[in-house]
């Protein structure tokens, strides 16, 4: 295990609850009803605190004086590794409970195996976070039945965001050199993530997933992004970096 | 006759008086009201804290958790439709209440103990 | 006869300091004024929300992000808490929201203002909080019960919006020129609009104030006015900044500051919807709302379908 594969590790974990974060916190104040504002606003305020954790980390392994502000506001959209799925836009809320239990779903996987892997910091960031994950996935599932078993008009819109982001699926299961370096088993992941999506998928009246029917768009892990990430990092750091040196 | 003609801060008088109609009959988007009850810690009773808006029990659980639970006040939620909630009528509170106030025997402090007993 | 006869008592219980309960009887103008104010109160909590929940994105550090997200959602909670006390007096949260939309209920003016850097969320935290806590403090004491106890809720939770606010000024005016500047400036555009959040002067109001006979509130706006200017023109020299009133200094005489004229032509213009953003605040609040009719939609049709099934499993 090379320290380089961990920090890239570990930027990408960051990255990647960031840019989600980031993404949700865009419905603070816009939510289709106030409960549910404040409830996807929890599940920002926990993606972001992950981040800081991962960054925090991140920022102790590279050393120098590195900081988590110097890590999320100071490195370009080339060097963002979070997956292509975090950075969509948010669309409707069909399309946000598509992403957010995608991802739920996923963390949780991950997150089950860091627990019990050699790195000791993330196993303690994964069993904090997990009690997180698994909130959310019991919330998104919840929404994935009433949006799939609830009006036409539901269904519907919520067959196109899982038409919509299921390309974006496929590449948080095939591992980057530093998974690779890390023995990170994203081909088990990928089975479990798979059998617990169908089974959620059957009780909301959705069609089965399938990972192998449609073309995946790869990409994120090593930086190399949708259009979206720069217009949504170039929001996210102006501020930093309009004032380079400055304390918030 | 208007009642109010100060300005405060969130009291702009509306041209039509305000809006004190009955309740408007609820359409399909308007979720029921429920009443949350939260268990602040093991050992103390479900006390009522407030209400909210849920399709059903379930998000109505997650929605208290989320409301009224965000400074890791509760351990513990109930909820229940606020329409299943009966409530004593205020004008016989008379009759209901009073009769017990001078049932004064009922109470510890009625008795007269020599003082030499310290706890009884 | 009737009705004198519960009106005396009613008022004999607030001037006991009774709480008023939702099934008691009450005068109609009272339960209206109580249904005007409490979810005047509310919409000023959600559309409160948009002015700060426009640097959500942008907040410079991790950290701020985080409070920020967590204030924002306060606010969320404190409308929530309140349109709850409202639908208490018999109006629905729909209806509410719906004369919200329709611009028959109002808001307060001060989110019709716009936040244009980043130390606007100080001074918001800092001034507009400020005023509003000088208000809600007096509220929790207000005659109305489910108003009294939603405003302790808030009041409690409410406390470190305030200091989060100072806090953000503080670190600015310690730090470079750019930020120090942007400091002021916000302390600037802001300074005026909060003091008009107290409404307008005492001497304007020529009508019997039920509002205080019924201790729905208790304070004048010029009391809470004074107030609050003694209260900032001492913090203010604690962030090395200036108030832009050149009329403000102590008098020694009152034990209180004197200040400048406000400007009422323009709070009235910006009550009357003429303000730099009511239109935006509004629509966002109306896109929110309509566009989320097909969420809320498919719950309800979700929950009936649950129900039939357990009925009849």
């Amino acid at each position: 295990m090379t320290n380089s594969s961990l920090v890239d590790f570990t930027l990408y974990l960051a990255d990647s609850t960031l840019v989600l974060g980031q993404r949700n916190g865009e419905w603070c104040g816009h939510g289709p009803v106030l409960e549910q504002d404040i409830a996807i606003t929890n599940i920002t305020l926990d993606l972001i605190g992950q981040a800081r954790s991962f960054y925090q980390y991140a920022a102790k392994l590279i050393g120098n004086d590195c900081t988590e502000d110097r890590l999320a506001y100071w490195r370009n959209e080339r060097e963002f590794k979070n997956g292509l799925l975090c950075e969509r836009p948010n669309g409707d809320w069909a399309q946000t409970i598509a992403r957010q239990t995608f991802f739920s779903f996923y963390q949780r996987e991950l997150f089950t195996q860091l627990l019990n892997g050699s790195d000791s910091t993330l196993a303690a960031i994964a069993e904090k976070s997990l009690k997180e994950v698994r909130y959310h996935c019991r919330w998104s599932s919840e929404w994935i039945c009433r949006l799939g078993d609830g009006t036409d008009e539901s269904h519907q819109r919520l067959l196109n965001a899982l038409d919509n982001l299921w390309p974006y699926t496929g590449e948080l299961f095939i591992a980057a050199q530093y998974e690779k370096d890390l023995k990170i088993d994203t081909a088990g992941m990928s089975i479990s993530w798979m059998t617990a999506l169908s089974d959620l998928f059957a009780e909301a009246t959705l069609p089965p997933p399938s990972l192998t029917s449609t073309f995946m768009h790869t990409g994120g892990k090593t930086g190399q992004h949708t259009e979206s990430l720069g217009y949504l990092l170039a929001e996210m750091q102006y501020v930093q970096r309009s004032y380079p040196g400055c304390e918030w | 006759m208007q009642l109010i003609r100060k300005f405060y801060y969130g009291d702009i008088p509306e041209e039509t008086g305000g809006a004190a109609k009955p309740a408007s009959t609820s359409s399909s988007s308007d979720w029921p009201l429920w009443e949350v009850f939260i268990r602040s810690k093991q050992g103390l009773e479900h006390k009522h804290v407030g209400s909210l808006h849920a399709a059903d029990a379930n998000m109505a659980i997650e929605n208290a958790r989320d409301v009224y639970t965000r400074r890791s006040e509760g351990i513990s939620i109930w909820v229940v439709e606020s329409k299943h909630i009966k409530t004593s009528n205020p004008e016989a509170s008379a009759e209901l209440y009073e009769p017990a106030q001078d049932k004064i025997y009922r109470h510890p402090t009625f008795y007269d103990l020599p003082d030499e007993i310290k706890h009884m | 006869m009737e009705n004198l006869t519960f009106e005396t008592h009613f008022q004999d219980k607030i001037d006991q300091e009774i709480k008023i309960e939702p099934r008691d009887w009450m005068p109609e103008a009272y339960r209206k004024t109580n249904i005007r104010q409490i979810s005047q109160h509310a919409h000023s909590e959600i559309v409160g929300m948009l002015p700060e929940g426009n640097w959500i994105s942008r907040a410079p550090s991790l950290k701020r992000k985080a409070i920020l997200l967590a204030k924002v959602q306060d606010e969320a909670g404190h409308g929530l808490y309140l349109y709850a006390a409202a639908e208490t007096l018999g109006l629905s949260r729909e209806q509410m929201i719906e004369d919200l939309h329709s611009g028959r209920a109002k808001y307060s003016s001060i989110f019709n203002y716009p936040t244009l850097t980043w130390a606007d969320m100080g001074a918001i935290g800092w001034l507009v909080d400020g005023a509003a806590i000088m208000n809600q403090v007096m509220l929790t004491r207000t005659s109305y019960g489910p108003y009294a106890r939603a405003m302790v809720r808030i009041c409690k939770e409410e406390s470190f919006h305030q200091r989060q606010g100072f806090e953000i000024l503080l670190v600015l005016s310690k730090g470079s020129e750019a930020q120090k500047a942007m400091c002021q400036d916000a302390i600037n555009r802001w300074w005026w609009p909060a003091l008009m959040m107290f409404g307008p002067r005492d001497t304007e109001s020529t009508n019997s104030d039920m509002s205080m006979k019924w201790k729905i509130k208790r304070k004048s706006n010029d009391e809470l006015r004074q107030q609050f200017v003694d209260m900032i023109a001492q913090q203010v020299t604690l962030l090395g900044m200036t108030l832009p009133d050149t009329e403000l200094r102590w008098n020694e005489q009152r034990g209180h500051y004197d200040f400048g004229q406000i400007n009422w032509e323009e709070f009235w213009q910006v009550v009357k919807g003429n303000g730099p953003c009511n239109k935006e605040r509004l629509a966002a609040r109306k896109k929110a709302w309509d566009e989320g009719r097909w969420v809320r939609e498919a719950a309800t049709a979700y929950a009936a379908k649950q129900k039939q099934k357990q009925k009849a499993a």
